[in-house]
């Protein structure tokens, strides 16, 4: 179970007969698209990928993708995947699942998961409301917007995930969109490719149930990082950068540690040798034993 | 006959106590004498009291006993308490240059040590423990090379320590054999030495020992020691440990692992455990194996967090929606406690489902006294039919109808046998059905699978046998640790020409319900249980149709002593159909702070 064979393969080959099923024009077509595309880059194979998410209509993501996978709850895609990685840190982890999975019910999870820095991916697709509940404010709802929920404006206000990645130690943090598929590829592979936790944060509209920030919204928007000259190694500007939200909200990669500490799962000594899983004989030998039972003696 | 001591040891938390009790338990345990530790104490870190109770006998011992027969008083407030309790026999050691005893009830032996005197005044104010503990094993007759090789071992690494220990030991030692008549009653020792274990220690080697790789927990009393053993021990053992931000990453981490095909496990208390229910119910659908422990406490919400009870058997039941299978077994001593997860982490991976295990405070945090060679037994590892290679199928469904409801287990790395889990209900595939707009025939038939698998579960646990007088009328039923004290109960019972018969319990889902019908249609059951409602006589009516005659029960905090179901029993004899005990000896009883109103501390029924 070595991680890639390295020889790009066919984003086809992560297509499974089961066609996704979201809403014609959702932005969460173009996550799975490019997300294929880029472990074909890297040449992962299939049966090296676990790909874990919560529930959503992001969540959806792993039924419309060929490797292994979890279907998770709501919110728990991190700590589900992170007992993957543990169990066996050879395969390849990505997390996935919505604004209101990632940063809402499980934001608990995100902040630590980052502070834990296990080596994995994760990958949420924001689209600034709950989708699959049809249309209720999320975390990152701007505030005064109309939904179901806040159907006088959402009175509270939007979190803002880019900063708080920063701030809880995220060693790769990067803001993607839907509508710029090739840029969203680079993203994904740097971030597969970091040693460590890497967030991506995904504009992915809503295009049922999110009639303010749409595809065309966004269009206007974004600008890419890499074309302002921006220093991904620095977190201060990173930060700066982070905070931009309204007429210019920047997409790319905002932070990549240039020295990564080392992840969780390459520290643990219980993960320096073949995955955990993969081990055939289970239970303490003799000689173990014995040394534990001349504690109690 | 079996000759034994019961030892209490009081001091205020941080004054030394446990390792007072914890070197008395190993001098005993190394002379082959059996010990039976409970400490009752509070959730406080220094100060108030903490009372170490530590039964010695001969022969084996499966609980607390009833009767405190020597005590080191290591200060004013744990000789005003317990003062009281000794019956005539008993002997009572403390500092004399700081405690007062007050009069000592008849026939008990007071003996004050000079400490100052015998261990020097510049000693260190933990000396006067060792003192006390060397006067005591002089009184019990005890050899003191027993004593002095337990210091050896604990302080290996510090040879001044040793030193101060042991001379401070045997001025005491020499002080009470020269001053003090010994107590009456004498051990057998043996030259066998035994093994000193907490029962958490014993869930997590016995974990280990059954193949346990990543292990999770968010620390809660009483099931921390879980964490620390597997802390302190998993880079030796190859254990991947966490510990995580709360118990609903707990849960969905260890069974996240499990997912993958690695025996994975975690342990909380009942807080914890409400934390870690809808993940319960993913392992459920997803058919993930996981060992989750649940150490009961004294409930509801934070409760007891240091006291006894068995009321979280409601709680594992009914722990996430819908219906599913699950196995919920309880551990009935800290020796079973070691079988359990050998027994747990087998029917995990062959049932392919969570299995709750149930231990309490008096198992996880008491200790006892085992044989070494208990230990050291390789587990049998049965995990099920799993798929760890290719095996050349190209049409390998995760979730395959089968007879037995068990579908073989690919774990994720194998090539071409991808698969998708779900908690959405799925079909045989994985292939998610919530979004179709209706499929009756797919979800029943799925439902059905993961049922069926039940079914097989009972031919696995070892069969239910009746104890104590097989052939009486009147059967004792409990379930989990109230084995202990309830076996010896009846066991006194007997002995008095009251007939009586204890069926124990310890696989409680899925339910031995026809051997439980032949054994006790027809009788008289009493049922013996640590909670208010009576959780397990209900769940005796409603797996097996049925209902307790009698039921005795305990929620004070405290747990059951063999004399408080010999009471109660013979309550119920008398006629009585529902008796609560309680304990009632002035040590145990706590003045409310000063304030407004005087509160009652205790009532008589
Ligand atoms: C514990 C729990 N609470 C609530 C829900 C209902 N629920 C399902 S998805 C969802 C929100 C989805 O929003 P988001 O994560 O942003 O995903 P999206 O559908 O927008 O992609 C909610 C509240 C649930 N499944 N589980
Ligand atoms: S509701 Fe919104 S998020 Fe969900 S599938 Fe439709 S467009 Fe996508
Ligand atoms: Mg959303």
């Amino acid at each position: 179970m070595t991680t890639a064979t390295l020889q790009p393969r066919d984003a086809k080959l992560y297509k499974p007969e089961v066609p996704p099923d979201w809403c014609p024009g959702c932005g969460d077509y173009g996550v799975l698209t490019v997300l294929q595309r880029a472990v074909g880059e890297l040449g992962i194979l299939n049966e090296n990928l676990m790909v874990v998410s919560g529930i959503g209509c992001s969540s959806n993501l792993p039924g419309f993708f060929k490797s292994y996978g979890m279907h998770s709850l709501h919110g728990r895609s991190l700590p589900v995947a992170t007992g993957c990685k543990m169990a066996n840190h050879e395969m390849t982890v990505i997390a996935c699942g919505g604004d209101g999975d990632g940063y809402g019910i499980g934001q608990g999870h995100f902040i630590h998961s980052m502070r834990r820095n296990v080596n994995m991916t994760y990958i949420v697709m924001d689209n600034e409301i709950y989708g699959l509940t049809t249309g209720q404010t999320s975390p990152t709802s701007e505030p005064g917007m109309k939904t179901k929920s806040t159907p006088f404006g959402n009175p509270e206000g939007q979190l803002n995930p880019m900063a708080l990645a920063l701030a809880a130690g995220c060693g790769f943090v990067a803001r993607g969109f839907s509508g710029d598929i090739n840029h969203l590829k680079s993203l994904y592979t740097q971030a597969i490719q970091y040693p460590g936790f890497a967030l991506i944060d995904v504009f992915s509209p809503c295009v049922t149930f999110n009639k303010q920030n749409t595809f065309g919204w966004f269009k206007e928007r974004v600008y890419k990082l890499e074309d302002k000259g921006h220093d991904p190694s620095n977190w201060t500007a990173a930060m700066e950068r982070a905070k931009e939200w309204g007429a210019q909200i920047p997409i790319g990669v905002l932070y990549k540690n240039p020295n990564p500490r080392p992840s969780i799962d390459a520290e643990d000594p219980a993960l320096q040798g073949a995955g955990l899983a993969t081990i055939k004989k289970l239970g303490l030998t003799s000689e173990q034993r014995k040394k534990l039972i001349a504690e109690y003696l | 006959m079996a000759n034994e001591i019961i030892v209490g040891i009081g001091g205020a938390a941080g004054d030394g106590g446990a390792s007072t009790g914890d070197n008395l338990a190993q001098t005993s345990a190394r002379q082959g004498l059996h010990v039976y530790v409970y400490t009752s104490y509070q959730s406080l870190i220094r100060g108030g009291h903490s009372w170490i109770r530590l039964r010695i006998s001969d022969t084996k011992v499966t609980n607390i006993g009833d009767q405190v027969s020597a005590m080191i008083a290591l200060n004013q407030d744990s000789m005003d308490r317990h003062l009281q309790e000794m019956k005539a026999g008993a002997i009572c050691i403390y500092n004399g240059d700081k405690v007062k005893p007050g009069k000592a009830p008849e026939g008990v032996q007071l003996c004050p040590l000079p400490v100052f005197e015998l261990a020097g005044k510049d000693a260190l104010p933990i000396m006067q423990n060792t003192v006390a503990l060397g006067a005591l094993v002089g009184l019990l007759g005890y050899d003191f090379q027993a004593l002095s090789s337990v210091f050896e071992h604990t302080f290996k690494k510090k040879p001044q320590v040793v030193e101060a220990n042991v001379t401070a030991a045997k001025a005491g030692f020499d002080f009470a054999v020269k001053t003090y008549k010994k107590h009456g009653t004498v051990l057998k020792k043996t030259d066998a030495k035994l093994a000193m274990v907490h029962g958490n220690n014993i869930l997590a080697m016995g974990a280990a020992n059954a193949g346990c790789k990543v292990y999770c927990a968010y620390p809660m009393s009483p099931a921390t020691g879980i964490l620390h053993w597997m802390a302190s021990h998993g880079k030796d053992l190859g254990i991947c440990v966490r510990q995580v931000e709360d118990e609903i990453g707990v849960a969905n981490m260890a069974i996240g692992a499990g997912q993958m095909g690695v025996r994975s496990m975690c342990a909380t208390s009942g807080g914890g455990f409400a934390l870690m229910t809808e993940a319960i119910g993913m392992a459920g659908i997803m058919e993930t194996p996981v060992v989750m422990i649940n150490v009961m406490r004294g409930g509801p919400s934070t409760g007891l967090p240091t006291k006894q009870e068995q009321g979280d058997l409601n709680q594992a039941i009914g722990a996430s929606q819908g219906d599913f299978p699950r196995i919920i077994i309880a551990p009935t001593s800290i020796a079973d406690c070691y079988t359990v997860m050998e027994e747990s982490f087998n029917l995990a991976e062959k049932y392919q489902c969570p299995v709750l295990v149930l231990s309490d405070l008096l198992m996880s945090e008491g200790h006892c006294t085992l044989e070494a060679s208990f230990l050291d037994r390789e587990f049998k590892i049965d995990r099920g039919e799993l798929i760890l290679e290719d095996d050349g199928d190209k049409n390998y469904y995760r979730y395959k109808d089968t007879p037995s409801g068990i579908s073989p287990r690919v774990i994720p790395g194998v090539p071409n046998h991808l698969y998708v889990s779900a908690t959405d209900e799925h079909d045989e595939d994985g292939v998610t059905i919530s979004d179709v707009y209706t499929d009756p025939i797919t979800r029943k038939k799925m439902v059905d699978k993961r049922a069926r698998k039940m079914e097989g579960v009972v031919k696995d646990y070892t069969p239910l046998k009746l104890e104590g007088d097989a052939s009486s009328n009147t059967v004792v039923v409990t379930y989990g640790s109230t084995w202990g004290a309830a076996s010896e109960a009846v066991e006194r019972l007997n002995k008095e020409g009251v007939k009586v018969a204890h069926l124990s319990f310890k696989y409680l889902v899925p339910f031995q319900e026809k051997e439980a019908i032949a054994l006790l249609k027809g009788k008289k059951v009493i049922v013996v249980e640590m909670n208010k409602a009576g959780q397990f006589a209900r769940h005796l009516r409603a797996e097996a149709g049925i209902t307790a005659d009698a039921n005795v029960r305990k929620y004070d905090g405290e747990p059951f002593e063999p004399k408080h179901i010999v009471e109660g029993i013979k309550e119920v004899l008398k006629g009585k159909n529902l008796v609560e005990v309680q304990s009632l000896e002035p040590g145990w009883r706590t003045p409310h702070p000063p304030g407004p109103g005087v509160l009652s501390t205790g009532s008589t029924h």
